[in-house]
């Protein structure tokens, strides 16, 4: 008789393997960022709509969480510093029946981007933007950014940041944004619940991620990888529907979480198609 | 509702000419931004993209028109955008994009006076340089000259040809004068126009290299959607799209996106010759300054001057080849050119000692006088 058989551990691939480029795990981020949270987040968020994946595009810029299109394992475009937006603008009105995800940074998004961000919030151009803010550039080694908060150390204000932060939901409402929603990477149901509805929604959609970068925030502001999830989880409320104006992050008070902005109107594509190729055909 | 190719004889400026051209060729795209003395060409899009099913849309700024027609492009789609200098300058950190990315579309300079804001509503052709070389890193780029209206449409269809053929930007380098003015332009019958668009890739979608050459040096392009899973990055990467930071994947992308262009000169270059068999003296021109030109060679052979017109309708890449042959038996040539010496010292690197080189240039908003060319000519030979 042979000896008893030794039960085989086969391995239980990932649920979600095959959103995964594989073969180029492992990824560079550092241990203790947020930023493969938020993706987790993003990919969970597009399986649970049931969307054929070769009907989603993802496009990043530049920075630590612009590389979340090199990851993604779906047709995905790494582009140039501050244009993810206008890339993704371009597929959607070339290819209407995409899903396009912008997943990018708080410095790509903001400060170089910015002007893009606001004019497709204007449009209501029918993407979704999913922002990792993480407060600093992380890639570059933890300069100021457009989010870095007021008085905070960076490697380019060591003395404190002399500059203020945006509010970026206020930003996308007062632009034009159509769905606006905050979370953390620690809330990671309600932030891939949210990414879901944003998905789904006809518009422009906007998903704020806070997110740590212990290695070029949290260092110099005298932050642990925990202390930061600490914050994260005792400093902040869930207040749905709240008025865009008061959320500022502040993390010596509370700071707001939730989904703020939610409206139905008709998106850059529609409207197009509406004015252009209905009434072209009829003429 | 007019159909995309709009057969006859028309009275029409350049731009829209160009236009025309770009719906002819199938262009079903455009990423645009106001600025003189372009913004007809970005007008006229807008109205007829609707008719053939294709999208207009008006961009924040001249990076995001040149970004979106990158975004486009990958959906399959026939692209473009057209601009002026200061746009053109916004522009080129794009233009890197789509060169190291491989991803076909047009874009169409139509070139006014500089630096800066200069003179928007007159002509030059001092972007030239900035055509080869304004983004940052080394790379062979496709420029074409349009010298008329009817060249406007002719060569905006053969920039598609050329993009979608080696998977780059192709560049119409025209200028104020050629946008503005109106000639007859006479657009052909559909079946007399020759198309091509991009190889598609067949066969299996696993693990698909969009970037691995075919046999002319050009990878096969898949479209978003079509389950190719790609990935596209400004990186360095190598064939399967994935960036890799290497020296070696440095070189064997550089060899890749230069080699397609340097191993096609034949098919890419594209000169007119006038009077050049016999000719002493030849005069290097291209674009506007070309029809000023023919008329600098008639003056001069009225004079006995034996003159002849090398006309660049490719501009970049440069016809080293040619230029290096003729100055075996010339006396010299003589650039006319709106700048202050740009493709001028592209003749005068190719005849090196053999033969000299001047310049008939102008500093911008006016066309250089066959008088001035035929003063050059006789005080220099
Ligand atoms: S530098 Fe910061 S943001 Fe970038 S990977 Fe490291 S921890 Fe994350």
């Amino acid at each position: 008789m042979g000896s008893p058989a030794v039960k085989k551990e086969v391995p239980v691939p990932h649920p979600l393997e095959d959103l995964v480029r594989m073969e180029r795990i492992p990824h560079i981020w550092c241990s203790g960022c947020g930023t493969g949270s938020v993706f987790t987040a993003c990919l969970t968020a597009m399986k649970n709509t049931g969307i054929n994946y070769d009907d989603f595009a993802m496009v990043s810029g530049i920075g630590c969480s612009g590389r979340g299109a090199g990851y993604i394992n779906i047709d995905s475009f790494h582009t140039t510093h501050g244009r993810a937006i206008p890339f993704a603008t371009g597929i959607k009105m070339a290819r209407p029946e995409t899903n396009v995800i912008v997943f990018s940074g708080d410095g790509d998004l903001f400060a170089i981007g910015g002007n893009h961000f606001i004019h497709a919030a204007r449009r209501n151009m029918d993407i979704t933007v999913i922002c990792v803010n993480n407060f600093i550039y992380g890639m570059t080694g933890g300069q100021a950014a457009a989010t870095t908060p007021h008085e905070a150390k960076s490697s380019t204000s060591m003395g404190g940041n002399p500059e203020s932060p945006f509010n970026l939901p206020l930003l996308a409402y007062a632009a034009g944004a159509t769905y606006v929603a905050r979370w953390t990477m620690l809330h990671s149901r309600d932030l891939a619940d949210s990414i879901e509805e944003a998905i789904n929604h006809k518009g422009f959609s906007f998903v704020e991620a806070l997110s740590p970068c212990p290695i070029n925030y949290g260092r110099r502001n005298k932050q642990k990888p925990l202390d930061t999830l600490r914050e994260y989880h005792a400093n902040t409320i869930i207040k749905n529907n709240a008025d865009p104006g008061e959320l500022g992050i502040d993390f010596k008070q509370k700071v707001i979480l939730g989904k703020f902005v939610d409206i139905e109107k008709p998106s850059h594509d529609e409207q197009y198609h509406r004015l252009y190729h209905e009434t072209s055909t009829k003429s | 509702m007019k159909p995309a190719v709009d057969t006859g004889k028309h009275f029409i400026n350049g731009d829209i000419a160009c236009a025309e051209g770009a719906i002819a060729a199938g262009c079903l795209f455009f990423g645009g931004y106001p600025i003189t003395p372009a913004t007809e060409v970005a007008e006229h899009m807008s109205e007829r993209l609707p008719h053939v099913g294709g999208t207009y849309i008006q961009m924040e700024d001249e990076i995001a028109a040149m970004t979106s027609i990158l975004g486009g492009a990958w959906t399959g789609k026939k692209t473009m955008t057209a601009t002026s200098g200061p746009g053109f300058s916004l522009m080129m950190e794009t233009v890197g994009l789509a060169i190291v990315t491989e991803t076909p579309c047009v874009v169409v300079n139509v070139q006014r006076g500089g630096p800066s804001t200069g003179l928007p509503t007159q002509g030059a052709q001092a972007d030239m340089m900035q055509a080869k070389w304004g983004s940052h890193g080394d790379y062979e780029i496709i420029a074409l000259a349009p010298s008329s209206p009817q060249e406007m449409f002719d060569l905006t269809i053969t920039a598609f040809n050329l993009s979608e053929k080696y998977r780059t930007p192709v560049f119409i380098m025209s200028d104020e004068i050629v946008g503005h003015m109106s000639e007859k332009v006479v657009i052909p019958k559909k079946e007399a126009i020759k198309t091509i668009s991009r190889i598609q890739p067949r066969g299996k979608k696993n693990n698909f290299h969009p970037f691995k050459p075919g046999p002319n040096g050009v990878a096969p392009m898949p479209s978003i959607g079509q389950g190719y899973k790609v990935h596209v990055t400004g990186l360095t990467h190598d064939e399967k799209g994935y960036p890799v930071m290497s020296v070696d994947t440095q070189a064997e992308m550089m060899e890749r996106l230069l080699g397609k262009i340097r191993n096609n000169l034949d098919d890419i270059i594209m000169t007119d010759q006038y009077l050049l068999d016999d000719a002493d003296i030849v005069i290097v021109s291209y674009g506007v300054s070309s029809r000023t030109s023919y008329t600098a060679v008639d003056m001069a052979r009225e004079q006995g001057i034996k003159a002849g017109l090398l006309r660049l309708i490719t501009v970049w890449p440069f016809p080293d080849r040619l230029i290096k042959e003729l100055a075996l038996r010339v006396k010299g040539f003589i650039t006319v050119e709106i700048n202050m010496g740009q493709i001028s010292r592209e003749v005068e690197r190719c005849a090196g000692y053999k033969a000299p080189s001047y310049l008939a240039g102008h500093p911008g908003g006016a066309v250089v006088p066959p008088e001035q060319v035929i003063s050059i000519m006789k005080e220099a030979f």
